[in-house]
């Protein structure tokens, strides 16, 4: 099993960079993207649609498998005792088939709250070529030891 | 100062829209995913994880908004709901054709668990006062759609500022 903390709130402070994640985009990621978050919308699995409805080159990667693809880099990162509390994007363009997505994060906060969670601030950002594409901040919960468990709070104990 | 109709006011604030999602929460769903994005986290993967961190098997939070995408096709449905129905019924009330969604947050609660029944409901936060950006003339709005379990337990809320506006040069209330 591999439930041990691989990051805890005290190794961890503002600045810290996660090591970037490349990924080269096919239109099978597009695809598998779009099906397995249930998103019909012919502008991610029809060319000719995005195209010549759109106005872009090719099918793109729609925002909740974008969702997906921050919270694995996230928790890649913090190993699964990392517990995502609240997450903001925005997006400036589209990604699509024969792009390198790149994502990378930098610390921006790291604070316990009154019930004792801790707590870190991540901006992510995703883009192509050095053009950002989406923006996306993050906040999780880490275990502030190595028997802390944010997975067990719940109620007035979870303050997302 | 407001300059918006009374019938738009009335529903700043109000619970709309209440819908059960089409199926029940469910693994395969959790494999799709993960296996799209090349998700390892073994608390999705290894149930012996699961039931030491999370009690058992949970999804992936960012997946909220999956369980309540309908089904591209059902028996005797005449009329898909639409996720966001108030944005587009502001859209039509307003006589604005165009829209974007310029920022969505959410906010995660208690997991969501294979089997689990989940509820969504549409609130209307706030529609700013008319404004003109490089878009065109418009208004922003904020809708919240709050997600509840079989527990009547809060699993979640997604927020969206939306953008409603006028091409610049184009009549008010011209057809989408």
């Amino acid at each position: 099993m591999t439930t041990a903390p691989r990051l805890t709130l005290p190794a961890v402070t503002v600045g810290d960079r996660l090591p970037d994640l490349p990924y080269d985009v096919t239109a099978t990621t597009v695809v598998l993207g779009a099906l397995a978050s249930r998103d019909w919308r012919p502008m991610h699995h029809d060319k000719d649609f995005a195209v010549d409805r759109n106005g872009v080159r090719d099918i793109f990667l729609n925002t909740p498998n974008q969702a997906a693809w921050f919270e694995r880099y996230l928790t890649d990162w913090t190993g699964p005792r990392g517990r995502l509390g609240r997450m903001t994007f925005r997006m400036k363009g589209s990604v699509f088939p024969g792009d390198t997505m790149v994502f990378t994060g930098t610390v921006d906060e790291v604070v316990s709250d009154d019930t004792g969670c801790g707590w870190i601030g991540v901006d992510v950002t995703l883009s192509v070529g050095g053009d950002l594409k989406t923006s996306c901040h993050a906040r999780l919960a880490l275990p502030t030891t190595d028997d802390d468990n944010p997975w067990s709070r719940s109620g007035d104990r979870w303050t997302p | 100062m407001t300059d918006l109709s009374a019938d738009i006011e009335a529903l700043i604030g109000v619970e709309q829209y209440e819908e059960a999602g089409e199926f029940p929460v469910e693994r395969g769903y959790v494999w799709s995913t993960c296996s799209a994005v090349e998700n390892g986290n073994p608390l999705f993967w290894d149930d012996d994880v699961a039931d030491a961190l999370t009690g058992g098997p949970i999804a992936p939070p960012t997946m909220l908004s999956v369980w309540f995408r309908p089904h591209h096709w059902a028996p005797g449905r005449d009329r898909v709901a639409l996720p966001l129905q108030i944005h587009f019924d502001l859209k039509e009330a307003l006589g604005l054709p165009e829209a974007v969604m310029t920022e969505n947050t959410i906010v995660f609660h208690d997991p969501v668990r294979p089997g689990d029944l989940l509820t969504t409901r549409q609130i209307l936060r706030s529609v700013s006062p008319e404004k003109t950006t490089k878009l065109g003339t418009g208004r922003f709005w904020v809708i919240e759609v709050e997600y509840t379990n079989q527990a009547g337990a809060l699993v979640g809320v997604e927020s969206y500022t939306g953008f409603g506006y006028r091409r610049a040069g184009s009549e008010a209330g011209v057809a989408p």
